[in-house]
């Protein structure tokens, strides 16, 4: 019932704007019919530009997101059960945290050339810091109580990060993922929009470059359902994996 | 629960000359005690009084800026498998994404126990503590004075010869903390453990105890230490209405009054 009632405003403008199409006739090489729309999305979707497309960029994104927050796993969890590296390493992320992944688009055009590499290496850029920063929160926070109750049962190393340290922080540690694949997407797009001619961005950028709104609109429609099945397949992911539980710490971070 | 029989024993835990700081802060101050096999210590004062640093000296997670805490005659250096350590905020000292079945089995795997022996071994010891059918939820699904529980089968685990309480009642209603009180004197009567009890609350700290030892803050000194002259079998009822019971609650309202003027 909560669902119908959100639907009634998006579907009553879509309604409104397709009227409004039909009676005026506008001819526009800006903006178009959701009808129209709905056409340039299914022929898209009919002769394969979607799905190639989709392919090009999550192979982007997803290999970069496993170099960059792979890395970002590893030393978060290095720097955070070892205090002095973090200190060594601490003003170089201060100064290279803060450049935004797309100001580095040329550098990675001069240094790489286009294609996969560059794509793949500004996601792994842009990834790696929240996977590090999540993590190294995470574990500097977990609960000391917890890490007393390895002292007095006197857990070995080895058993007190697999069975304490670990399981505590995996559900920040999901979280932090989650926001590393919104981030992945997010440049990877970004990335093709502005320079790569690859991807589900190149083919949105092309449909505004040869004014052709229908294909254009559908591209965007088609980037916001990619976004949304990636957060809800991981929500989901993040409930079963986690519980009740973990859902409202996660919440809380 | 005799208190004549502990005094021909040999000290199992002393602190000897125990100074503790943190930073420039003095905490303890000379502290010197000896805790006898069997004993059922309780620790009382205000809070700054230092006696939860106490207990996690003997516990091994701290260690004493001078002087040395000893057990079984060796200098304590970090934790041993004899003493276990039960926790205040049962909340936190679970482990959340383990049942109280796998919470008791992390005692067991840290001492090595194969993982075959350890089922029947985790249900005797729900068993005891009463929660044999709460063997596989989670500690957010069980009770305060549930969480308490697996929490002593879990410290009961480690088969220690010394336990020690960090005001493990606290958190807890009345009724829940008076049966886990007369509990816990079952479950040790059985086994011999010698006990540190950490509490604020005086009663639970005459009922429980042989000897009671009374703390001063700032920095925290022993200030008096009790005899717990009552009858071995305590009663919720009866012990509670002794006239030594009245008269012991009595000094020590009167020191802790002392002690906050």
């Amino acid at each position: 019932m909560k669902t119908l009632k959100g639907l009634l405003l998006p579907v009553l403008l879509l309604v409104l704007w397709e009227i409004s199409f039909r009676v005026s006739g506008i001819q526009s090489d800006s903006i178009a019919a959701p009808s129209q729309i709905a056409v340039a999305f299914w022929t898209a979707l009919a002769d394969g530009t979607i799905v190639r497309r989709t392919g090009e960029t999550l192979r982007a994104a997803m290999t970069g997101l496993a170099i960059g927050g792979g890395s970002g796993l590893v030393l978060s969890i290095i720097i955070g059960l070892v205090p002095p590296i973090a200190r060594l390493l601490q003003f170089s992320f201060e100064v290279l945290r803060p450049v935004p992944a797309v100001a580095l688009i040329p550098v990675a055009i001069l240094v790489l050339g286009f294609g996969y590499g560059m794509e793949i290496a500004l996601v792994a850029f842009a990834t790696f810091w929240p996977v590090l920063i999540y993590g190294h929160a995470a574990i500097v926070n977990i609960e000391p109580q917890l890490l007393d109750v390895s002292r007095v049962l006197r857990l070995n190393p080895f058993s007190r990060i697999t069975k304490v340290v670990l399981p505590a922080t995996m559900p920040r540690y999901f979280v932090a993922f989650r926001l590393a694949v919104a981030v992945a997407l997010i440049v990877a797009i970004t990335v093709e929009i502005a320079a790569n001619p690859i991807g589900i961005g190149y083919e949105l950028m092309q449909a505004s470059q040869s004014l052709r709104p229908a294909l254009m609109f559908a591209m965007v429609l088609w980037i916001g359902i990619v976004g949304w099945t990636l957060n809800a397949v991981l929500l989901f992911a993040q409930r079963r994996l986690f519980g009740p539980a973990a859902m409202s710490l996660a919440v809380r971070t | 629960m005799p208190t004549v029989s502990h005094a021909d024993s040999a000290p199992l835990i002393s602190f000897r000359d125990v100074n503790h700081d943190f930073g420039n802060r003095p905490i303890l101050r000379n502290i010197n005690l000896t805790v006898r096999k069997s004993e059922f210590v309780c620790l009382v004062g205000p809070s700054g009084c230092g006696k939860t640093t106490l207990l996690r000296m003997i516990g091994g997670l701290l260690a004493p800026t001078s002087g040395e805490v000893a057990f079984n005659g060796h200098r304590l250096n970090g934790p041993a498998k004899e003493i276990s350590f039960m926790f205040q905020d049962y909340s936190k000292a679970l482990l959340p994404w383990r049942t109280a079945a796998g919470n008791v089995s992390l005692a067991l795997e840290a001492n090595g126990v194969p993982a075959r022996k350890r089922g029947p071994r985790i249900a005797e010891l729900l068993k005891k503590v009463g929660l044999a059918n709460h063997a596989e939820h989670f500690p957010a699904q069980l009770s305060g004075g549930m969480q308490q529980r697996v929490q002593i089968a879990r410290c009961l685990a480690q088969d220690p010869s010394v336990l020690l309480m960090d005001e493990p009642f606290g958190a807890l209603d009345a009724m829940t903390r008076q049966s886990l009180q007369d509990e816990i004197l079952r479950l040790i009567a059985a086994s011999g453990t010698t006990v540190l009890f950490v509490t604020h609350d005086l009663e639970e700290a005459i009922y429980l105890g042989n000897r009671v030892v009374a703390l001063y803050p700032n920095p925290g000194r022993i200030a008096q230490i009790f005899d717990v002259d009552l009858p071995a079998k305590r009663d919720q009822l009866t012990t509670r209405e002794q006239p030594n019971f009245l008269r012991l609650r009595r000094e020590l309202y009167d020191f802790v009054r002392e002690g906050e003027a």
